[in-house]
């Protein structure tokens, strides 16, 4: 089987999965006992933000390969991983503000999650453009590894100033569970969500690098 | 042998730089690569200055980058700086033993004529006198090596003539250069050896025998059948 | 390792004679300064909020702003004057010319900062002496911060296009740990707070600082050769 035919059939999988948890959250889990129905995106929302932030830990990894290695698919996989990655990020940028303007009554709150993914989301923002601005191959996926690995070894930092950052902007509703007490069936519905994701992610992914391969034979069959 | 090149290959795209390219220099030669624009003269002075590293192949200058001495079409100059001073600092750059700098600093402005505009910045130079004083920034670390891209372009009569004759001294005292040119005439009156690079090719390459008007006949030759 | 650090020493001091010796970044840049410092003050309305809220904010604004022309300058001074070819023919390692930059950004900057500093207490009238050593160890230490990322970035977008509009794209999520702890401290210091209550900040500071200052001397030869 192709990679683009085994991407589209994991993608497939994955929104399988994502109806799946759809179904399970809403009917077959526990409402939260402080924050009633609107505490649920909580299953999409926390493991849409993990893998967002795989997507581009992945975009470093890759691109301590590429400058070890110089094998191009590493390029080609950073390249995919932080598409996708950009995706799952604007669209939890969006469906975080939709969803808290009629339950909290404003667009944005300083969230923990939705504010690591809008830092996320600019540093996937600045590496697309770079790749955008450099035209050729080889300067392109240096110059990619580079900013990649200093992206990967941002995340922490990131993490930390969120931190660092919510206790300027105490915020008086909060979107996530107490952390300790977290009840078994609370628990698969969010594995399933995790599952979720990591699926359709490797499905776009996969789609994704077939689509490059293909377009650098086109290419290469004009040239 | 102070260069061995060994084959060289380099592409940009579809485009073939440099195709199988292999030749050594010794002291005191100096080897004049004749070719049309685009033919890859200066991505093999580049691959041999160690800019590029080839896709394929292999060039080594003994020395490495302390015994070279680049001209190429950047004057490798600060325009707010006066010609002193960027002497000074490539110098310095170069490591050349700070004991013996000034004075080094000095004989260059003196070989290259530029002595009475020494404090000058450069940026008020005249394009012939920037490019006698980026020859006076390739040669003031002492190089054994020297790369030239298109050397004799902005030169005036004098300078040019100074020019020769410096090369001439240099190439007696043993060093080595390799010259890239279109112009067959002024290239061909230096060189001990030729060659000529046609689409990355050296399609004919050897000691150089004959006048200068068979070697450009045969240049264009050479030229017009690759 | 010695000689890395004089031939750093030798570029870094390069780069501070040439600004120094042309006067316009500088110039431009204590008057940009000055300028946002003076716009941000007739723009708030003092009866609406106090100084020290805003202060900490408009401070930092003001000097990620000059960090920024600072960057700018450092690699296009070397396009500007066609001088990078010759940095990386020379004999002196990526890595030299990476902390050569750093050190003269750095110089800029600070230059920028000390100038900047003094208007903003004034404009502001806010009270600084209490915590002045304090207040000007997080400077140091977010200055680094960027500066150490913003070198490395601006060797790499001097070859993209719209290189201006680039380096603030690629620099602003590194900019975001720095400013915020920075923007904290200061709050909490001009609020006189004791010092202890910024010592968890200034270490997250710190390790942000060592971190990529050696991330970045590590990376930084992939930018410049292959």
């Amino acid at each position: 089987m192709t990679l683009l035919r085994a991407g589209r059939w994991t993608t497939l999988a994955g929104l399988a999965l994502l109806a799946g948890l759809y179904v399970r959250a809403l009917a077959f889990t526990p409402v939260e006992r402080f924050q009633g129905p609107a505490q649920k995106i909580f299953y999409v929302h926390v493991p849409a933000a993990w893998t967002t932030m795989l997507a581009m830990g992945l975009v470093g990894v890759a691109g301590i390969l590429y400058l070890l290695l110089r094998d191009r698919r590493f390029d080609r996989f950073a390249e995919a991983s932080a598409e996708v990655g950009t995706v799952f990020a604007v669209v939890m940028l969006t469906t975080g503000p939709i969803w808290a303007k009629p339950i909290w009554g404003t667009w944005w709150t300083w969230d923990a999650r939705l504010t690591f993914t809008l830092f996320l989301f600019l540093l996937f923002l600045g590496y697309l453009t770079l790749r955008g601005a450099v035209t050729e191959p080889d300067l392109r996926a240096r110059y990619s590894a580079v900013l990649g690995i200093c992206g990967l070894v941002l995340l922490p930092f990131i993490h930390l100033s969120v931190y660092l950052f919510r206790t300027l902007h105490p915020r008086p509703i909060v979107l996530q569970p107490a952390r300790p007490a977290l009840p078994p069936e609370m628990l698969v519905t969010l594995l399933l969500g995790v599952a979720a994701m990591l699926v359709l992610y490797t499905g776009f992914v996969m789609q994704r690098i077939a689509l490059a391969r293909r377009r650098e034979m086109e290419a290469h069959d004009l040239a | 042998m102070l260069l061995r090149a060994e084959g060289l290959r380099h592409a940009f795209g579809p485009i073939r730089a440099l195709d199988d390219i292999s030749f050594t220099l010794a002291a005191g030669r100096t080897l004049a690569v004749f070719g049309p624009n685009g033919a890859g003269k200066t991505t093999l002075l580049r691959v041999l200055a160690g800019l590029i590293r080839p896709q394929a192949g292999s060039a080594r200058v003994e020395g490495g980058p302390r015994a070279i001495g680049w001209i190429g079409h950047q004057s490798h100059l600060y325009g707010h700086l006066t010609v002193r001073e960027n002497l000074a600092f490539w110098a310095e750059l170069y490591h050349v033993p700070p004991a013996g700098r000034r004075s080094r600093v000095t004989e260059v402005l003196e070989r290259v004529g530029l002595a009475d505009r020494a404090d000058q910045p450069v940026r008020v130079l005249s394009r012939g006198l920037t490019q006698r004083a980026a020859i006076g920034r390739a040669i003031v670390h002492d190089p054994r090596v020297l790369l030239l891209d298109e050397p004799f372009t902005g030169l005036d009569l004098a300078a040019a003539a100074q020019f020769r004759h410096l090369l001439a001294e240099l190439g007696a005292s043993g060093r080595a250069a390799v010259l890239a040119t279109h112009n067959v005439e002024e290239g061909a009156e230096l060189a001990s050896d030729l060659a000529f690079q046609v689409r990355g090719r050296f399609v004919w390459s050897g000691p150089r025998s004959g006048t200068t008007a068979e070697i450009a006949a045969a240049y264009r030759r050479a030229v017009a059948g690759g | 390792m010695g000689e890395a650090l004089r031939d750093a020493w030798t570029i870094a001091r390069k780069d501070l004679r040439l600004e120094f010796r042309s006067r316009t970044a500088i110039l431009s840049a204590l008057v940009f300064t000055v300028l946002v410092l003076l716009v941000l003050n007739f723009g708030r309305d003092p009866t609406a909020v106090a100084a020290r809220d805003l202060a900490p904010g408009i401070l930092w604004v003001t000097f990620t702003f000059a960090a920024m022309l600072a960057l700018n300058r450092a690699f296009q001074l070397e396009l500007e004057n066609q001088a990078l070819d010759g940095l990386l023919l020379a004999p002196v390692s990526a890595t030299s010319l990476y902390w050569g930059k750093l050190i003269a950004n750095l110089a800029f900057v600070a230059v920028v900062e000390a100038v900047g500093l003094p208007v903003f207490v004034l404009l502001f009238n806010v009270p600084v002496a209490h915590a002045l050593l304090p207040l000007l160890g997080v400077i140091a230490l977010a200055t680094v911060g960027f500066v150490a990322v913003g070198t490395l970035f601006s060797a790499m977008v001097i070859r993209t296009r719209f290189a201006e509009l680039m380096l603030p794209v690629l620099l602003l999520p590194f900019l975001i740990p720095p400013l915020i702890g920075a923007v904290q401290a200061t709050a909490r210091l001009l609020a006189a707070r004791p010092v202890s209550e910024v010592s968890g900040v200034l270490r997250l500071l710190a390790a942000y600082d060592i971190v990529f200052v050696l991330l970045a001397t590590l990376l930084f030869p992939h930018t410049v050769r292959e």
